[in-house]
């Protein structure tokens, strides 16, 4: 391969296409030979890297400088500047700001990017760029120099455990399945990432597909795995359309197909795309979908080790799993039980959302608190307000007040704290939020999701949101945190599968640890961070209001009278809470009480 | 993608050529759903029974499979369908308001459509990019960052 000093990523997003990319790329081609750099300069198309509207932009590696707002005449001078003079063309580059936006910004210093080594650095539809970057090579050193029992070794010893939350050890699921008896296994990459806030498959599936293949191919030689598939939802079109290209180049190189690699060992794999249910991201749910059932779950046992898709031997493991292979192959077990803690080894992505000034995915190693993880990485709370609860693990997390920030986060030690790992979301909130109507918010979004086949499930939390409902609205009563409590144990006990059995935990956390809250709302009729509708009253200070008409005015229900020029008034029953008056005051006379 | 009824020959072209895509087989079952949802914007009843002949596969089953899944629509939808993502990070980042705006300014509830056949507005999961929330998704256009003044303009670049 041809070695260059600088490589030019120049976006090809739509928006900086029709905002001249192209002519960027020719305007780039031609100063670099004019200037005699082409042999030195490598100048290539990658998707978006900033803010389209700030386009076209490039990316100069390896400096990492990104360059924005480009027209075709600004090249030449940037050709001289960059790679002639050697310095950055100061009034092109990108003010920090950006960075810090884009999904993925550069690591702060308590990361480790391991699974995201990749992500941003390499052309994600180009294969070479992938070998280029030691890709597939583990998948030859499997091929050529280990028999499965030894790969199954080297994964047990690294300690690297399912990253799609619950944490089940993945050389154990592998001996599992390799030691099945039934004949034509299968592999399935689960790539159905339906956990709110949850978006690091994405972005490992749309920008380093290869990893998930390559970790997908080794695992399948470790289990004698004829043929896989990977599961992925279909509102992620993009990576839909990432992985098939990728699968099309490594069968063109002969990395998937009869005879890899020239051995006897063979294996093809295939994208499946879902349509739309949460529930497909539970194993035995997400096998009936690909066999073009509802995607309902089954009992377990039969494990999908001994009876998986199409009853046959399967192994299941997430995008973020397979994708850790590689790297624990090439650069040794223990090199990756380094890292982390004695349970938990490695690092785990997680996606920071909600009220933390820096949102988006980050890598960090296991052990690490989640102190660490909202304040140092995450940069804090935004608008300098105070931290109240972090909801980790999506929609069945728990959600975890400030006492738990030290925490060191690892598999055990979130669930003993109330939530758990999960897949990796992270919902930061802070003190203007409601726990109650969090807690109603999540129970909605999982009763809607209860694919219906079991009835603790499936009318557990109907009934929770109902109560939840009663308590937003100003209609609590005594006994309703005690029958929420008995609701929650028992759909946890009784649930068939893990979204019944997780979907309690958002309201069993925030009772735990927020009860006051339900309590103010239920006996005091009183919402403490103010947002519950029903139980909030705009006021007008009349002492501040120079009856200037603007609220009344625009209030849309006529629920504000006044003179001109004298205090206005409210009246709470035809108020709708809307809050418009609160925003037209020039006087901030209107507050909530 | 009309609110009317489709007539006959085109839903039969689509069905045909989604089953000739994936190939006659109850594995397929799901793309081709899909891609009869994707051309005609919904799954017909004329479109099950055909499918239910080529693949061989009851109706009733293929009907339960059609209901399941959020993505597949077995009643008519508007011209542009607004998706709104419900998800906790865009509840967050100011959601609700969005969605309180997005239902006044159209008059229309959760997974209604509108009487002209223009507008058919439903919520969605979450579709990953949540850095921007609140998110909506009209058509194949994807908006992020959205506030409630912003639904008018947006919405006025489909009329």
């Amino acid at each position: 391969m041809k070695y260059y000093r600088s490589h030019v990523l120049v976006s090809v997003d739509p928006e900086c296409v029709k905002r001249g990319a192209h002519e960027i790329l020719d305007a780039l081609q031609d100063e670099l030979v004019a200037e005699g750099l082409i042999d030195e300069v490598q100048v290539l198309e990658t998707s978006r890297i900033g803010d389209p509207a700030q386009g076209p932009d490039m990316m100069v590696y390896p400096e990492g400088t990104h360059y924005i707002g480009l027209t075709a005449n600004d090249i030449p001078y940037i050709v001289k500047e960059h790679f002639l003079k050697g310095r950055v063309a100061a009034k092109f580059v990108a003010p920090e700001k950006a960075a810090v936006e884009s999904e993925l910004s550069a690591p702060t210093i308590k990361e480790i990017r391991v699974v995201l080594r990749n992500c941003g650095k390499i052309d994600p539809e180009n294969i070479e760029e992938y070998i280029a970057e030691d890709g597939y090579m583990a998948l030859a050193k499997v091929l050529t120099d280990c028999t499965p029992d030894q790969v199954i070794d080297m994964v047990m010893r690294s300690g690297l455990r399912g990253r799609g939350g619950a944490g089940f050890p993945t050389a154990k699921k592998w001996s599992l399945a390799r030691d099945a008896v039934l004949p034509e296994k299968y592999i399935i990459c689960n790539a159905d990432e339906g956990d709110p806030g949850a978006f690091m498959n994405r972005l490992v599936l749309e920008s380093d597909p290869h990893s998930v293949v390559e970790g997908m191919i080794i695992a399948a030689y470790a289990i004698g795995a004829v043929r896989g598939y990977i599961y992925c939802r279909a509102e992620y079109p993009i990576a839909v359309r990432t992985l098939n290209l990728a699968i099309r180049q490594a069968r063109s190189m002969g990395l998937l197909g009869d005879n890899i690699l020239g051995t006897n060992f063979s294996f093809d794999l295939e994208v499946r795309m879902g349509a739309g249910a949460f529930v497909c991201g539970e194993e035995t749910a997400l096998m009936s979908s690909i066999e073009g059932k509802r995607g309902e779950p089954r009992p377990r046992p039969p494990f999908p080790a001994v009876k998986g898709l199409w009853g046959r031997p399967t192994n299941i493991n997430n995008v973020e799993t397979y994708a850790n292979v590689p790297q624990i192959i090439l650069k040794g077990p223990e090199w990756f039980a380094s890292m982390g803690t004695e349970k938990s080894k490695g690092t785990k992505t997680f996606a920071l959302a909600g009220d933390v000034s820096h949102t988006g995915l980050i890598e960090v190693p296991f052990g690490i608190s989640l102190r660490e993880i909202v304040y140092d990485v995450g940069g804090g709370i935004k608008d300098g307000k105070g931290f109240k609860a972090i909801q980790t693990g999506g929609p069945m997390g728990g959600c975890l007040p400030a006492q738990f920030l030290d925490l060191p986060v690892d598999y055990e030690t979130l669930g003993q704290a109330g939530s758990i790992m999960g897949s990796g979301g992270m919902i930061i909130m802070d003190d203007e939020t409601c726990m109650v109507d969090i807690a109603r918010f999540f129970m909605e979004f999982t009763q809607d999701e209860s694919c219906g086949k079991c009835t603790p499930c499936r009318v557990g939390t109907r009934r929770i949101l109902e109560i939840l409902e009663r308590i937003c609205a100003g209609k609590g009563k005594h006994g309703d945190i005690e029958t929420l409590e008995m609701l929650c144990k028992e759909i946890k006990t009784t649930s068939l599968c893990g979204l019944g059995q997780g979907a309690p935990n958002p309201v069993e956390s925030t009772l735990k640890h927020f009860r006051h809250e339900y309590e103010a709302h239920i006996y005091e009729k009183r919402c403490p961070a103010k947002v519950c509708k029903s139980l909030i009253r705009y006021e007008i200070s009349p002492e501040a209001c120079t009856g200037c008409t603007v609220c009344a005015r625009n209030c849309p229900v006529t629920a504000i009278t006044g003179e001109r020029r004298h205090a206005h008034i409210i009246n709470p029953d035809t108020c709708i809470r809307c809050g418009i008056c609160m925003q037209v005051c020039n006087f901030n006379a209107i507050s909530i009480k | 993608m009309t609110g009317e009824t489709i007539d006959k020959q085109t839903v039969m072209n689509a069905v045909e050529k989604a089953v000739q895509r994936y190939g006659a087989s109850r594995d397929e079952l799901i793309p081709i759903l899909n891609d009869v949802n994707r051309s005609l914007g919904y799954i017909p009843a004329e479109a099950i029974e055909e499918i239910s002949k080529l693949l061989k596969v009851s109706r009733s089953q293929l009907f339960t499979v059609a209901s399941f899944y959020h993505m597949l629509s077995t009643k008519p939808r508007g011209k542009h369908v607004i998706q709104f993502c419900e998800s906790a990070p865009c509840h967050v980042a100011g959601g609700r308001e969005v969605w309180v705006t997005l239902k006044d300014t159209l008059k229309l509830e959760s997974g209604e459509t509108s009487p002209d056949g223009l507008w058919t507005l439903i919520t969605t999961s979450c579709l990953g990019v949540c850095g921007v929330g609140p998110v909506i998704l009209v058509d194949d256009d994807i908006y992020g960052n959205v506030t409630p003044d912003q639904i008018a303009g947006i919405l006025a670049r489909y009329h």
